[in-house]
């Protein structure tokens, strides 16, 4: 099966959030890339991974109904858009929570959880989602 | 032990929350008499992608936002629990990477029902105290189970807590470790079945408390003290019932337990008890301070160990992370067909 080392590669991302700065702009990125989306060409040898701290505030949200199977478990989920604190965006879900809790601009933390399993014999993906701060302790973002 | 000890900890419990009287409902039981006879007026549930190694990297994690070490300083971790993930696949690794510990470090995970995470912390202490690895990390952390309408469903939980163990800057130093064991088929799961079995007053008198009291009697032969010479104590808690005696059967007061007991709110975190009322204890423990701290495992055996706090505990970033308080406060409580759905106790149509 071919998604067990397709995931794999990506761990360092969906495990702690390493993504880029480019030292040309100076801007963070997630995921990463080769090349700044912004400078291109003049991003050359200038882009460093950086670990993302994992604290960020809502940009914004949608409660989906009818998604994934993956997420059945969950429904209705929410996925939102993460503004880290780094500058960089960033699309993950929000658990432990109701749509009704979160707003624009909610404070959120980075966790690790289950993102899907390929059937009951399968490899099991793990990844990051967002959990609100006022959910519970402030002080145990992704580190 | 050499000056071996806890350089720092960190813990985690899922957000929801059952409680007895709701799963007494379902099954045509006196759920609050039952809560009540247990000592527990709600348990923990995971969510649905909530595992041993989710909960295990988040006690981890908030281990390492205490303290400045470098993760590549860790030469072992250990992960013990009765509820990995995978039967072949260590959690471990998982665990190491998410704390930028891998890859020179040696990893395995360990079983002894409840009280493989302290069989963890014996591993460490032995591989720190033989200069073999600068700092190790022993991680007890279970998503337990117990059959639908088993008496265990009133208990079963799920948490966790991890330890950095080490020689420098040690917030409490573990000064003697002493252990029980014997062949006592109190509680099995065999390979491939979803749910324990159990010997019910089986459990009891010739397994959790002959162990618990031997432990904790050998542990005082060895070091030469008494009950009155800890500050705290912390024994397994299936339940709130079993330690509570032990406590008062071992000689302990009830305000030496009363900070490590935590299943009357979160359950029966199974490998995740000693070391969940253990993080609770170092959360408020002050220099000095003596705690005494009994693991149990079914099978059966206990650990059992005498841990005194240093003086490092007052420059100690214990608020870096959460302390157990904050961890176990605002929960959500699910009815049980919630809870049944995230335990995956619903045969679902396809996979």
């Amino acid at each position: 099966m071919a998604t067990a080392p397709r995931f794999w590669r990506e761990n360092p991302s969906r495990y702690n959030l390493v993504g880029f700065k480019c030292n040309n702009c100076g801007n963070h990125y997630f995921p990463p890339r080769i090349i700044c989306p912004l400078c291109r060409r003049k991003s050359v040898g200038k882009i460093e991974p950086v670990r993302l701290k994992g604290t960020g505030t809502i940009f914004s949200f949608t409660e989906v109904h009818e998604g994934m199977d993956e997420q059945n478990m969950q429904r209705p989920y929410i996925v939102a858009m993460v503004e880290l604190d780094e500058g960089a965006r960033i699309t993950g879900q929000v658990i432990d929570c109701d749509a009704r809790d979160l707003s624009i601009g909610t404070e959120v933390r980075a966790t690790l959880r289950k993102l899907s399993e390929e059937g009951s014999s399968g490899v099991i993906h793990y990844g990051y989602k967002f959990i609100p701060l006022c959910n519970g302790p402030a002080a145990s973002e992704n580190e | 032990m050499n000056g071996v000890g806890i350089v720092s900890y960190g813990a985690y419990v899922p957000h929801f929350r059952i409680t007895p009287d709701d799963i007494g409902k379902v099954w045509g039981v006196d759920g609050k008499a039952m809560g009540k006879g247990l000592m527990i007026s709600s348990k923990s549930v995971p969510a649905p992608d909530e595992d041993t190694i989710t909960i295990s990297v988040e006690a981890a994690r908030n281990m390492m936002k205490r303290c400045d070490i470098n993760p590549k300083d860790i030469g072992a971790l250990y992960v013990g629990s009765e509820s990995h993930p995978y039967a072949v696949k260590p959690t471990g690794t998982i665990v190491a990477e998410a704390i930028e510990a891998a890859p020179d470090l040696t990893v395995a995970d360990l079983e002894f029902a409840c009280k493989a995470g302290t069989a963890a912390l014996q591993t460490c202490m032995g591989l720190v105290g033989a200069g073999m690895v600068k700092y190790a990390v022993a991680v007890g952390a279970d998503t337990s189970q117990g059959a639908p309408g088993d008496a265990l469903e009133y208990s079963a939980s799920a948490g966790g807590a991890a330890f950095l163990i080490g020689k420098e800057k040690v917030i409490a130093t573990i000064d003697n470790t002493y252990s029980y064991t014997t062949d006592t088929p109190d509680f099995w799961r065999r390979e491939g079945k979803l749910f324990p079995r159990h010997g019910g007053r089986f459990t009891g008198e010739p397994a959790y408390f002959k162990h618990v009291v031997s432990g904790g009697m050998g542990l005082f032969e060895k070091t030469g003290t008494e009950p009155k010479d800890y500050e705290y104590a912390v024994f397994h808690q299936p339940n709130g019932k079993f330690p509570t005696r032990v406590a008062r059967q071992l000689g302990f007061a009830e305000d030496q337990m009363r900070t490590g007991l935590l299943v009357p709110t979160i359950g029966n975190t199974y490998s995740g008890a000693v070391p969940l009322g253990l993080a609770a204890i170092l959360d408020e423990a002050k220099p000095g301070d003596r705690i005494f701290a009994v693991a149990y495992g079914s099978g059966a055996g206990s650990d059992a160990f005498d841990i005194r706090v240093t003086d490092e505990m007052a420059r100690f970033g214990r608020d870096l992370a959460p302390t157990m308080t904050e961890i176990m406060a605002n929960p959500k409580y699910l009815d049980y067909a919630t809870y049944a759905k995230y335990k995956g106790k619903i045969v679902k149509g396809r996979d």
